[in-house]
């Protein structure tokens, strides 16, 4: 890890600045818009993904890879959870189908 | 933003008249009180701002004790209105009301702050650590749950409560079947107390992962820290869904979304969905550091070691898996088809196989060990087959097939409270008898521990054995009434009366507590139980810095190998150094009554005023980013002094005595 600096944190800004943007980016596709629904779905599907990785790295220290392992295990329990919550809840709530 | 002044205030209830009335005389009497005996500061110093992880443990106790006051009295006005038929002590929104509140309080205000803070006060103690990873960030999740249990409990007065049930289902807790403001306070209390949360479980896993002491490895860690670690890990897993799910309810109430209303191409099935995606996850949370707590207490009290740790540990971790896999078994009835059933199903029998290995595992620890009957083994003991019945009717539950016919019956009332009350309420009470010398430097009167035992076991199960009866005789659940010709009356009469024998144990041990604190013997030594682990080690209360000198870990109950080895307890001069520790800081606290304004105006649907409120919450974080007072030092001397009024003096053992 770097050294305790006191300096201007560039990345955490500049990460926030750009979840902002992606954020209502989405928001103005869906609301603003008049694409076809599919259309909508796709695009702020995407947003949401860049923004996952975005922050991951800005925030996260993603790439701080001082502890390997440690980030491995985060990484796939936070996969699995998301997997189980997003996968499970269509599965369920489509009845099976 | 118009709001209708007479609804602020509930009015022409005498019931909430009496509420009202004895909350305003208590305020006035505690303010009072405070002044004449010059406390204000002691207060802020010692309490309001502290990062210390025993104060703010006690302090998540105390405030579980009272919130567990409040969610039994709910519960024994339900007991109370149902104990005849067509009874008219409550009516059926009030009963409403009533059932909501007792389910939210119970599990989210007292079971989690009473099991938070008993992991707060021992799991740092227990692993040799000095504090948790991170001291202040702990002081802001107690006064973030703080905020948001006393937000959720002023509604009852102000605005009114809550009444669409603990889980809140949509499309009736939605704008359009339910437009008061009532569970506007679900949405926003919960939220600002689950932030606390999220940064609990946060914060002991690092501290767990990160602060044991030397040697001590994950392997020799003792089962509570274990067992609240693997909590921990569910509660950063399950508690953001709940998050999404409560600020997509805050939107659909005051915002005018769509995500879960019937109209506007919402899907309200989506919030049971997510809710218990969350829910059932929390179950596991609050049941598995009581596990814990009984295996320390089981070990301890039985004088051997815990009987198959690794398989201990290993059906923790089933569990915590399971327990992300199973939410679908509380809506089988939604009808989502037999392959999710099905898969639902099963699932959620397989928990029963780490739990059962957990309970052989308990049994075996207790054979052939020289069983000693504190009372806080007492209530290890009753656990077991009281939790037994929970689990057995909960795989009769499980059976998908089955559970439409016990779906929404008392059987399910009667069968989580057999999990809830033993799995949880028995552990939070054989916890707090055992460990109560380590916080307090004084046990609690084990004779009246006794009587409170007793009471509270058998007017436990007086109370909740005729409901699994009631249900299967087709009493539904949340039904503030029934009619004479139901047959009902005798199990329900029955039932109450049970509630009242549950409440008399309850009086018992409150009237415990204030026995002990003032004439319970304080010449006991750091370890009056003979017990296994590092907690015991150090002074009872423990020093404010924990350890003079933190222990070397060479086994499993390393403090029992330090007493069998005689090596380690002694401490000489020159071992002592400086200690390094956190400073107190308000912040914490500020952001707890911020939050608070903050969610109360949301409540009322003054977005304008609570925008600007919120600029405080920002103001906060700011402040906290420029902070940067890195803590202080304690002497050696003043460490000394302190080690020196416990230990004696030759350096080897202790006094029979505690400061
Ligand atoms: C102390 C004694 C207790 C009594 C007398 C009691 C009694 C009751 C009663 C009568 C009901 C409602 C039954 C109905 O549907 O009409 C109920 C519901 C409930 N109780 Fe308790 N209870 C107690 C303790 C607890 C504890 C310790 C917990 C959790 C840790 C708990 C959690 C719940 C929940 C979640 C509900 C469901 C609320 C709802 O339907 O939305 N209870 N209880
Ligand atoms: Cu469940």
């Amino acid at each position: 890890m770097e050294k305790h600096k006191n300096g201007f944190p560039v990345t955490h800004v500049l990460g926030f600045i750009m979840s902002l943007v992606l954020t209502f980016g989405a928001l103005g596709v869906a609301l603003k818009t008049s694409l076809p629904f599919t259309t909508i779905i796709w695009i702020i599907g995407s947003l949401a993904i860049i923004q996952a990785a975005l922050q991951l790295y800005m925030f996260m220290h993603m790439n701080e890879g001082e502890d390997g392992t440690a980030n491995t295990i985060n990484v796939i329990s936070g996969f699995l959870v998301a997997v189980v919550a997003v996968a499970g809840s269509i599965w369920v709530m489509s009845f099976g189908m | 933003m118009d709001i209708n002044w007479h609804d602020l205030f509930i009015v022409g209830n005498p019931l909430i008249l009496g509420s009202q009335i004895a909350i305003l005389l208590s305020v006035i009497g505690i303010v009072a009180l405070l002044t004449y005996l010059k406390r204000w500061k002691w207060l802020w110093r010692e309490w309001l701002t502290t990062v210390d992880h025993k104060k703010i443990g006690i302090m998540y106790i105390l405030a579980g004790v009272l919130m567990f006051f409040r969610g039994g009295v709910d519960g024994l006005m339900m007991k109370a209105q149902t104990s005849r038929p067509e009874m008219n002590f409550l009516d059926a929104q009030h009963y409403n009301e009533v059932f909501t509140t007792h389910g939210v309080i119970m599990i989210l205000f007292a079971a989690m702050p009473l099991l938070i803070g008993i992991m707060n006060y021992v799991i740092p103690l227990q692993i040799g650590a000095r504090d948790v990873a991170f001291p202040q960030l702990n002081a802001l999740s107690f006064w973030l749950f703080f905020s948001g249990a006393m937000l959720f409990n002023i509604s009852f007065v102000i605005g009114g409560s809550p009444d669409a049930g603990w889980a809140a289902y949509f499309p009736l807790a939605g704008k359009e079947f339910t437009p008061g403001i009532g569970n506007n306070y679900y949405a926003v209390a919960i939220q600002i107390a689950g932030i606390g949360t999220l940064i609990s479980g946060i914060n002991f896993i690092v501290t767990i992962l990160k602060m044991r002491a030397k040697g001590m490895t994950l392997m020799k860690m003792p089962m509570f820290t274990w067992t609240s670690f693997i909590a921990s890990v569910i509660i950063v897993s399950a508690f953001p869904i709940f998050t999404v799910a409560l600020a997509l309810m805050t939107l659909d109430r005051i915002f005018g979304t769509h995500f879960f209303t019937l109209s506007g191409g919402g899907m309200d099935m989506m919030w049971v969905n997510l809710f218990w995606l969350w829910g059932h996850p929390e179950v596991y949370i609050v049941v598995l550091p009581a596990f814990g707590m009984f295996s320390e207490v089981i070990a301890t009290f039985s004088r051997k070691m815990l009987f198959g740790y690794k398989s201990m540990v290993f059906s923790v971790v089933g569990i915590a898996l399971l327990s992300m896999l199973v939410w679908v078994h509380h809506f089988f009835t939604m009808g989502a088809g037999p392959a999710v059933n099905s898969v639902f199903s099963i699932t959620t029998m397989m928990i029963a196989i780490p739990t059962g290995v957990k309970m052989f595992n308990w049994l075996f620890t207790m054979r052939k060990g020289r069983i000693e009957f504190s009372t806080a083994m007492l209530w290890a003991l009753a656990f077991i087959p009281c939790f037994l019945i929970g689990g057995i009717t909960g795989v009769m539950l499980a059976m998908s097939a089955a559970d439409y016919q016990y779906h929404n019956t008392l059987f399910l009332v009667a069968h989580f409270h057999y999990t809830l009350i033993p799995g949880v309420v028995f552990a939070v009470f054989a916890g707090l008898y055992y460990w109560w010398p380590k916080m307090f430097g004084h046990m609690l009167n084990e004779k009246l521990g006794k009587i409170h035992f007793w009471l509270f076991t058998i007017g436990f199960n007086v109370t909740f054995m005729p409901m699994f009866f009631l249900g299967l005789d087709g009493a539904v659940r949340r039904s503030y009434t029934y009619s004479a010709e139901s047959g009902f009356a005798p199990l329900f009469l029955v039932s109450a009366i049970g509630a009242v024998i549950l409440a008399l144990g309850f009086a018992t041990f409150c009237y415990n507590i204030y026995w002990s604190a003032r004439y319970a013997d304080r010449n006991i030594s750091n370890d009056p139980w003979n017990a296994r682990t590092l907690e015991w080690a150090t002074a009872s209360p423990a020093p404010f810095y924990n350890f003079a000198k933190v222990p070397e870990v060479k086994t499993l109950d390393a403090f029992w190998y330090m007493k069998k080895h005689n090596e380690g307890l002694t401490l000489s001069d020159d071992e002592i150094k400086e200690i390094h520790m956190p400073s107190n800081s308000g912040l914490p606290f500020y952001m707890g009554i911020i939050f608070g304004i903050t969610g109360f105006l949301l409540v009322f649907e003054w977005k304008l005023a609570a925008l600007v409120a919120a600029v405080g919450i920002i103001i906060g974080l700011i402040i906290r980013s420029f902070d940067y007072n890195d803590g202080f030092h304690v002497t050696v001397d003043e460490i000394k002094e302190t080690e020196k009024s416990w230990r004696s003096s030759d350096g080897k053992g202790v006094k029979n005595h505690v400061g």
